[in-house]
This record gives C-alpha cells, sequence and structure tokens, in this order.
C-alpha cells in the first residue's frame, strides 16, 4: 500500500484545533470562515472575527468554572457559535460531546449521564426543555447555556445562560483569566482527546468514540489533501453535528484547509440554501441525491415537450460522455463539442438549480447507491464519488480517488490507512484516525480494536482484482457459504433488485443450499401508477402483485440481477433461480421488519417456510395462508394462491446446472 | 383625560406582570337595525395581558372585535384607549394607533408572496412619498431596508424562512394563519386581535399556534385580545376571560372563574328541563 501518512513532525505545532485557528487567523485572517442565513442575509465572520468570538467564549466557560477534562455537551441544529462552543470547549481543555439534536430526552438522559457532562450547550427552548426533564434523573449537569433566547425569559436561570452573555462576562474577564486560557491552550497536544462522539448504537447502547487531536487533525490532513482542498472552498453544513462526518467536514478539514462553512438558515431551507451557496465541496447520504433527482424527473414531465425532448436527447448524450470525461479518458472531439452545446442548454441550468454548478468534489456514503443515479450526476459533470468509513476510523477507510470512480466499489485506502480482509472476509482497518478507546468501556474498545490497532468493521468485503478498489458486500453477520463453498451474500443482490424502482423490498435466500431464491415485494406506488397508466384495474396489493404481466416485469428485472451478478466471479453462485412475488408487504406491524425498515430475514424465513419449501421444491404454484396485523391491532388471516417463477440465470451456474 | 380605574394590575400565576388598563369598553350596545347585536357590555383590557373572548355561535363575539378595531360603530357607550375616550375612527385611523388584527377567513394577498404581504403590515411606518418610492430613491429606499430587516425578525421568529417567497396561494392552511399573524405583527402593535386563529386547525397546528402566541406576548409584550371555539385552548392561553351569549356579558374573570360560573354552565352545556 502506497500510504503517506503524517506523522507528528510535519504537523509542527499545529497539535490541535484551537492551534490551527489561531493560524487560520494569522494566515487568512481576513477570509471568510463561516457563514450563516439569519433574517434573510448572510451573515459572514472571517477567520479573525471567529478566532476573536471564540476567544471569548472560551473565557466565558472559565468564568463558569470549566476544568481540564470536563465534557460539554452541544445539542442544536448547524449553527456557527455552536461549532465555536467546540473549540471554545478543547481551548479550556474540556472534551466537546456534540449529541443528535432529534434524540428524546430517555436517549439523552443516557448519554448525558454516561459521560458526566458538566456544561450543557443548547440551540434553542426545545433543546432547553430536553435538558431540564434529563435534569430530574442525571445529577451531573451543573450549567445550561442556550444560543436562542426566545421564550427563554420566564425560566430559572440561576444555573442557566444566554451564550451572549456568557461571551459578555469572558471579554470583561480578558485581563483576568487571560493567561489561564492561554496556559491551557498551549497544553494540548495531539494525544489529547479532540472530541467524542457517541455512535447511533443500532446494536444496544450507544458507545462513547474517543477520538484524539492526533486522529482528527492527521485524518483531516491526509484527507484534503487527497482531494485538494484548498482555502476558498466552501461546504454546507447541514448534517447532524453528531455525526463523526459533520465533525471532519466542518471542522477537521475546514481548520485544517482554511476554507468556509455555511449554515443554513433552517432544516427546511437547506435545499435553497444550498442553491444560494453553490458548495464546491459537497456531502451528502443517497436518499438525498435519489430525492433531488425524483424532483428533476418529476418536473421535466410536466415541463413543454421542446423542453422535455432536450432534456432527454442531451441527457443520453451525458450518460455516454459526462463519465469518461470526468475521468479524463479520451473523448472525440464531435462528442465534446456536443456535450459542451449541452451544458450550455441543459446540464449548466440544471445544475444551477440544484445548487451543484461549482461542485469539485463530491461524496456520498452510508448505504449503496443506485448505479442510475450515480450516473446521473457523474454524467452532468458533477465530480460524485463513494467513500467508506466509520466513526472509530475518524471517517475515512477508503475513499475513490478521481479517475477511477464507479457506482459499485467504495474506492482504495485512503492515506495512511491499511486494510486487510480477514478469512470470513470480514474487513479490517488499521490507521492514524483509529479511535482511542470507547469512553467507559474497555471491553467492547478490546473487542473492537486488537494489540495491534486493527479494528474489525463488522462489514464483509473484498479487494476487486486489478483495480485495488475495495468492495462491500454486506454485514459480515449476514454472509454465509452456498452449498458449494462458494460465497452467499444477501444484501447484495437484494440492493440490486431494489435499485429497479418497481421493487420496494427482496429477501434472498441460500444460506448452505445449492442455489438461491427470493421473495420479491412490489412497489405499489411505481406499479400502481404504471398499472393506471396502461389501463390496467386492481383492488388491492394481492391483486396487483399476482397480475401476470406484473410478474412479467419482476422476471426481466430478477433476469437483469443475475446477469448482472454473473458478471462477478466470487458471488456469481448468488444469482436467483426461483422467485416468488409475496402476496403482503413485509410489515413492522407483523415483525417481519424493524421499525426502521430492515428486513428481519430469520422471522421472514421461519414465517414463510412453505413458500421456501416450494419453491426448492420447483412447485409452479402453492396456497398460503398468512396471519397479519391490521392497523388497529386486530389479527386477520390473508388467503393466497402464489405463482412460483423459475429466472434465467446467467455464466457458470448455468454450466453447472447442464453438467448435472 | 378621563378617570380610569388607577391601578397597578396584577401579576399571573407564572409570574408575568400585568400592567393597568390599556382599553376601557363601557356600556357598548350595537345594533343593527332591530338585531342587538351587543347588549350594554362593559370590561377592560390591561397591557401585557392575554385577554379571551368566549361564547356560543352568534353571541356577538366577532362584533365585539369589530368595536375594538373601530369597524363597527357602536350606538351606546364609549371605547377609552390609554385613558381617552375614541372619536369615531376609520380602521386605518385605528390601526394607526397601534391596534392590529388577523380575521377569521383569512384575508391575505393570495397572489403576492408571503414576504411581500408581511411587509403590507408595515404600511404605517413608510412615510416615503409616490414619486421616491417609484424612483426607489433617498427615503423610500432606507425606509424598504428598515422595515425589511422588522420583518426579517418577524420571519425568524414565526419560523416561515422556508416559505418567504413562496406566494400565498400556495400554503395550507396553517401556515396561512402563521403568515396572517406575522403580518399583523409587523404593524408592532400595541394591542394584537386575533379573530379565531385556531379555526380549522388540527391539535398539532394549535400546537404551534399557541406557542406563538405566548412567545410573542412573552417577547414583545404584545396585549393580546382572541376569540377562540377551543375551550381548552382558551382556558390554558388566557388570562383574563370575558364570556358572551346573546350579545350579553355573562361571565368575566381569570379561567378558574369562569368555568366554575353557573351562567356560563348554562349558556354552554344548556339547562336540564324539568
Amino acid at each position: 500500500m502506497t500510504t503517506t501518512a503524517a506523522t507528528s513532525a510535519d504537523l509542527g505545532d499545529l497539535c490541535s484545533i484551537p492551534a490551527l485557528l489561531a493560524r487560520n487567523a494569522k494566515q487568512y485572517g481576513m477570509q471568510t470562515a463561516y457563514r450563516e442565513k439569519e433574517f434573510g442575509i448572510w451573515q459572514a465572520w472571517t477567520w479573525a472575527e471567529t478566532q476573536a468570538e471564540v476567544r471569548a467564549m472560551a473565557l466565558g466557560f472559565l468564568v463558569l468554572g470549566m476544568n481540564r477534562g470536563d465534557y460539554v455537551a452541544i445539542i442544536g441544529r448547524n449553527r456557527p457559535a455552536l461549532y465555536w462552543a467546540m473549540v471554545a470547549a478543547q481551548s479550556v481543555g474540556a472534551i466537546p460531546v456534540p449529541l443528535y439534536q432529534d434524540a428524546v430526552a430517555e436517549e439523552m438522559a443516557y448519554v448525558l449521564d454516561h459521560c458526566g457532562a458538566r456544561f450543557v450547550i443548547c440551540g434553542d427552548q426545545e433543546q432547553v426543555d430536553k435538558v431540564l426533564e434529563v435534569q430530574e434523573t442525571v445529577s451531573c449537569i451543573e450549567e445550561i447555556a442556550y444560543l436562542d433566547k426566545r421564550g427563554m425569559r420566564k425560566y430559572d436561570h440561576s444555573h442557566m445562560n444566554w451564550l451572549d452573555d456568557v461571551m459578555r462576562e469572558g471579554r470583561a474577564a480578558e485581563t483576568r483569566l487571560g493567561a489561564e486560557l492561554d496556559k491551557r491552550c498551549k497544553e494540548l497536544t495531539l494525544e489529547s482527546t479532540c472530541v467524542m462522539l457517541y455512535t447511533s448504537g443500532t446494536t444496544g447502547k450507544p458507545k462513547g468514540v474517543v477520538l484524539s487531536n492526533r486522529n482528527i487533525i492527521v485524518t483531516s490532513k491526509n484527507s484534503s489533501e487527497f482531494d485538494r482542498l484548498r482555502p476558498g472552498d466552501e461546504i454546507l453544513a447541514y448534517l447532524p453535528m453528531a455525526w463523526v462526518g459533520d465533525f471532519i467536514f466542518a471542522i477537521g478539514q475546514a481548520y485544517w484547509t482554511g476554507f468556509c462553512v455555511n449554515c443554513p438558515e433552517s432544516a427546511q431551507t437547506m435545499l435553497t440554501d444550498l442553491r444560494e451557496i453553490g458548495p464546491t465541496y459537497y456531502f451528502a447520504p443517497p436518499r438525498i441525491f435519489e430525492t433531488m433527482l425524483t424532483t428533476v424527473m418529476i418536473r421535466m414531465e410536466d415541463a413543454s415537450p421542446i423542453k422535455r425532448r432536450m432534456f432527454h436527447y442531451f441527457m443520453e448524450h451525458a450518460r455516454k460522455t459526462g463519465p469518461r470525461m470526468l475521468d479524463g479518458k479520451s473523448v472525440g472531439l464531435g462528442e465534446r463539442l456536443k456535450y459542451a452545446l449541452g451544458n450550455f442548454f441543459v446540464y449548466g441550468p440544471l445544475k444551477d438549480t440544484l445548487g451543484l454548478r461549482r461542485i469539485r468534489v463530491a461524496y456520498t456514503a452510508g448505504e449503496a447507491i443506485g448505479p442510475e443515479i450515480f450516473d446521473f450526476y457523474r454524467s452532468l459533470g458533477i465530480n460524485l464519488k463513494q467513500l467508506y468509513g466509520q466513526t472509530e476510523a475518524s471517517v475515512f477507510i477508503t475513499q475513490q480517488p478521481d479517475g477511477e470512480v464507479r457506482s459499485d466499489t467504495v474506492g482504495v485506502p485512503s492515506p495512511g490507512v491499511e486494510v486487510r480482509i480477514a478469512e470470513n472476509g470480514e474487513v479490517f482497518y488499521r490507521s492514524p484516525g483509529t479511535f482511542e478507546s470507547y469512553y467507559k468501556n474497555a471491553e467492547s474498545t478490546a473487542s473492537t480494536k486488537d494489540a495491534e490497532g486493527w479494528v474489525a468493521t463488522g462489514d464483509a468485503g473484498f479487494f476487486e482484482e486489478g483495480s485495488g478498489h475495495l468492495r462491500i458486500i454486506d454485514r459480515a453477520k449476514d454472509v454465509g457459504k452456498m452449498a458449494d463453498g462458494g460465497m452467499f451474500a444477501p444484501k447484495y443482490v437484494e440492493n440490486k433488485l431494489k435499485f429497479f424502482p418497481n421493487i420496494l423490498e427482496a429477501v434472498v435466500f441460500g444460506n448452505n443450499r445449492d442455489r438461491c431464491v427470493a421473495f420479491i415485494n412490489i412497489d405499489l406506488g411505481a406499479v400502481g401508477s404504471w398499472a393506471e397508466r396502461n389501463n390496467i384495474g386492481y383492488s388491492s396489493y394481492q391483486e396487483l402483485a399476482g397480475l401476470k404481466s406484473v410478474l412479467d416485469q419482476i422476471q426481466s428485472h430478477v433476469e437483469q440481477v443475475n446477469e448482472s451478478v454473473a458478471q462477478d466471479k466470487m458471488l456469481s453462485g448468488c444469482q436467483i433461480h426461483r422467485f416468488l412475488v409475496l402476496h403482503k408487504e413485509l410489515d413492522a406491524d407483523d415483525g417481519e421488519m424493524t421499525r426502521t425498515r430492515k428486513v428481519r430475514r430469520r422471522i421472514v424465513e421461519e414465517k414463510f417456510a412453505d413458500l421456501i419449501d416450494a419453491l426448492y421444491a420447483g412447485q409452479d404454484s402453492i396456497y398460503t395462508e398468512t396471519e397479519v396485523t391490521y392497523e388497529d391491532g386486530r389479527k386477520g388471516k390473508l388467503k393466497a394462491t402464489l405463482e412460483l417463477r423459475d429466472a434465467k440465470v446467467f455464466g457458470q451456474s448455468t454450466a453447472r446446472i447442464a453438467a448435472e | 383625560m378621563l378617570d380610569t380605574q388607577k391601578d397597578e394590575g396584577y401579576t399571573t400565576a407564572d409570574g408575568r406582570k400585568i400592567g393597568g388598563v390599556a382599553m376601557e369598553m363601557r356600556n357598548i350596545t350595537l345594533r343593527f337595525g332591530g338585531v342587538v347585536a351587543i347588549k350594554d357590555i362593559s370590561f377592560d383590557i390591561r397591557w401585557g395581558e392575554i385577554r379571551a373572548i368566549i361564547g356560543p355561535n352568534g353571541a356577538g363575539k366577532s362584533s365585539m372585535l369589530n368595536v375594538i378595531s373601530g369597524s363597527y360603530h357602536p350606538q351606546e357607550g364609549d371605547v377609552i384607549y390609554k385613558g381617552y375616550k375614541r372619536p369615531k375612527m376609520r380602521p386605518y385611523q385605528v390601526a394607526r394607533m397601534g391596534i392590529a388584527r388577523t380575521f377569521q377567513n383569512i384575508a391575505l394577498f393570495e397572489g403576492m408572496s408571503v414576504l411581500d404581504n408581511i411587509m403590507t403590515g408595515r404600511l404605517h411606518h413608510m412615510k416615503a412619498n409616490l414619486f421616491q418610492q417609484a424612483m426607489w430613491w433617498g427615503k423610500a429606499e432606507r425606509e424598504e431596508t428598515e422595515n425589511r430587516a422588522q420583518v426579517e425578525k418577524i420571519i425568524d421568529f414565526l419560523e416561515i424562512q422556508h416559505i418567504r417567497k413562496t406566494p400565498v396561494s400556495r400554503l395550507p392552511y396553517g401556515l396561512k394563519k402563521r403568515v396572517e399573524l406575522a403580518r399583523a405583527l409587523a404593524a408592532e402593535p400595541s394591542i394584537l386581535l386575533l379573530d379565531e386563529p385556531m379555526a380549522g386547525m388540527n391539535v398539532e397546528e394549535k400546537e404551534d399556534m399557541s406557542r406563538f402566541i405566548l412567545d410573542v406576548n412573552d417577547e414583545f409584550g404584545t396585549t393580546t385580545v382572541l376569540i377562540e371555539h377551543d375551550m381548552g385552548v382558551v382556558m390554558d392561553l388566557s388570562d383574563r376571560v370575558v364570556v358572551m351569549d346573546y350579545g350579553k356579558k355573562i361571565g368575566d374573570g381569570t379561567p378558574d372563574e369562569v368555568r366554575n360560573n353557573e351562567e356560563v354552565i348554562k349558556a354552554y352545556l344548556g339547562v336540564a328541563h324539568e
């Protein structure tokens, strides 16, 4: 692995966020560091002003009695003052702990109690109310400060302060406490804790991930250099402050590189603000890209015929040439000219509307993104890439370098990161960003991070031969083996199926079997509107799902997926040999899914055992009865006769079947 | 100046200071031909309080509000405002004296954006003449900037930033009501009149609206007079309540006093026939 991991020697005395702030104030003093839209206008702060604000706040914290090693919880939407509060807390030697603002009081109580937060900085009244509720059971909280004064007049202020007042007191105490603050700032080293972030905790209680200054600063340096970020870049900070990505983008990289962080006016104005700012560096989860694309497509359907035809004509061309041009491959002059024309008429105005015109680097991560969605943005000339990471790694494990971007990989190991694949396919990594420990949880730390610093991700994946790109296939615990020893990765195939708008949910079975079969849920919205357009009548989900023409469509989707799975040598055994369309939607009320809409594989397997057996037995149809829970809690029985279908399989598997 | 009751007001249960009398209605009688809409009603409104007027349909609540806002002129009785007897005035003159209102059936400019609608509430704060306005020159430009800043504060306060540029016609009902409140607030009124601010809203919208009414009162100290059907909301929000029935006042006092008033119970629940 060719890595240029930074060592502490390269960093000089830039070993904490406050130190980086001081450098930026000196070097980029007059450049804009923060912008926030308030009262309809973008208010801006330069790096020099930011330093003054952070200093005032830090002095204010000293006045309130904040000690070294105190935990300071920060709850609220993305606002400059809350970012400053984090840096101010670091300046006095305390540790910021940003929390999810939409957490309910009891979730908040666990985290506040676990870290023993003495100070809580709240965005507004809503958050203060939650903290006050928490205070009834959690005794550690001593002082609350809030940013938005609205509605706060009547509260008991004996242990509560308006953040502006804290800063005012701080400014007044400059001569008294200035030297103490400087001393505390100087004490910070690469080893001191930079931030503590709680993982969302899909399994069990949230865990506090302790990240040191070394983790954050070295990772920020490496990743900034990887994408050649520079002062003058702009980002929009709109993702939860408690998420590690936001901390790295809006504090780590922003302070290392010295670029500008823009905060939207409110959560609802995000898309308008995005357009007004036109960021050059942007992160969004796949869901946001998906929504944007849907909006574009719907609006195009309503456009005039000429515009619509022009859009489709040039988009067709963009799909062919756009990604190749982005990757720097050779493209003929004629094609380039046509692309330039398309850029003038379609791509440019469209990117402008979306607020993505100035983007140099955009990332998406978190879950699989549909190839069509991914290619749409790439073909417009937006440099959208994928990365793979987690909180414990200070985000970056792998990322895609410019020119090597594809929708089905997550890229090569980030600079300074070593990745290895264990026997069972699980991905391990070791990097300068690897977390120090889980707070007050030595047991979990030991089971996640071994003595040599290797961390288990819990995801299974493999390196693609030739390109050296990592591909993530599934959660390691869900990956199994086929009867012939091949790898069985259900989620990988299911995701491919779910990229079709007609398919809402898919469950693939085949662990320890000789071949795979699948259950499919159609998307009532998509298939229903197709039926409407084609004058096909139906009265219920069940009836629609049983229509021959619908089954034909699904079959063609399944076969397309098989064809694409067959390309993959390691996973070609996971092609779907037989499938059925379920007579009911998988539902959380029936326990088939979690409340966050993740399929509970085992329960589905047990509940529909008769259907699975029929699929493997080769039957053509089956009569079944299923118990369902209605929304009012009553139970009923759903009866149906389902058609079981064969799907065409490709490549090796076909050869093997033929040989039998 | 007339001799209004000279007192210091009172303190509410949650610790707010309520001032002296802002407006006093003295023996108001309003007739439309032979129909007596309001019959000899007297009550007062104090600085800083939230005062509710309730009553069954047709009790004369809206007529009462129209008397306060100057749309109707009572045949008998006086309106005493800030210690002076108010002469017969046109509604716009009353508005200039610091009384702003919202309407039961929304009365916004449907084709204009939210921002422009709220800006109309600042009309009384603009003094530039037609020529200056047309040329966007001197005073006109300065005033627009100042007034826009005020309007933006209200937009921020009522959390309607996301619809700033949206035409009102495209908004759902609950938001339109909030825009109307914003426009009334933009006038920086001393007394704010709300005619059924929560009519036709769902529970969540009602909760939001209640919070905004309380916040406005808390933040700007605006005296608020409201008419509302939802008894739960009225009892939670208001400091004092006037109850009307068939044009007569049948109760006046704190929510608790009103709730236990025999007359009020009769008017609302009816009387059992022997």
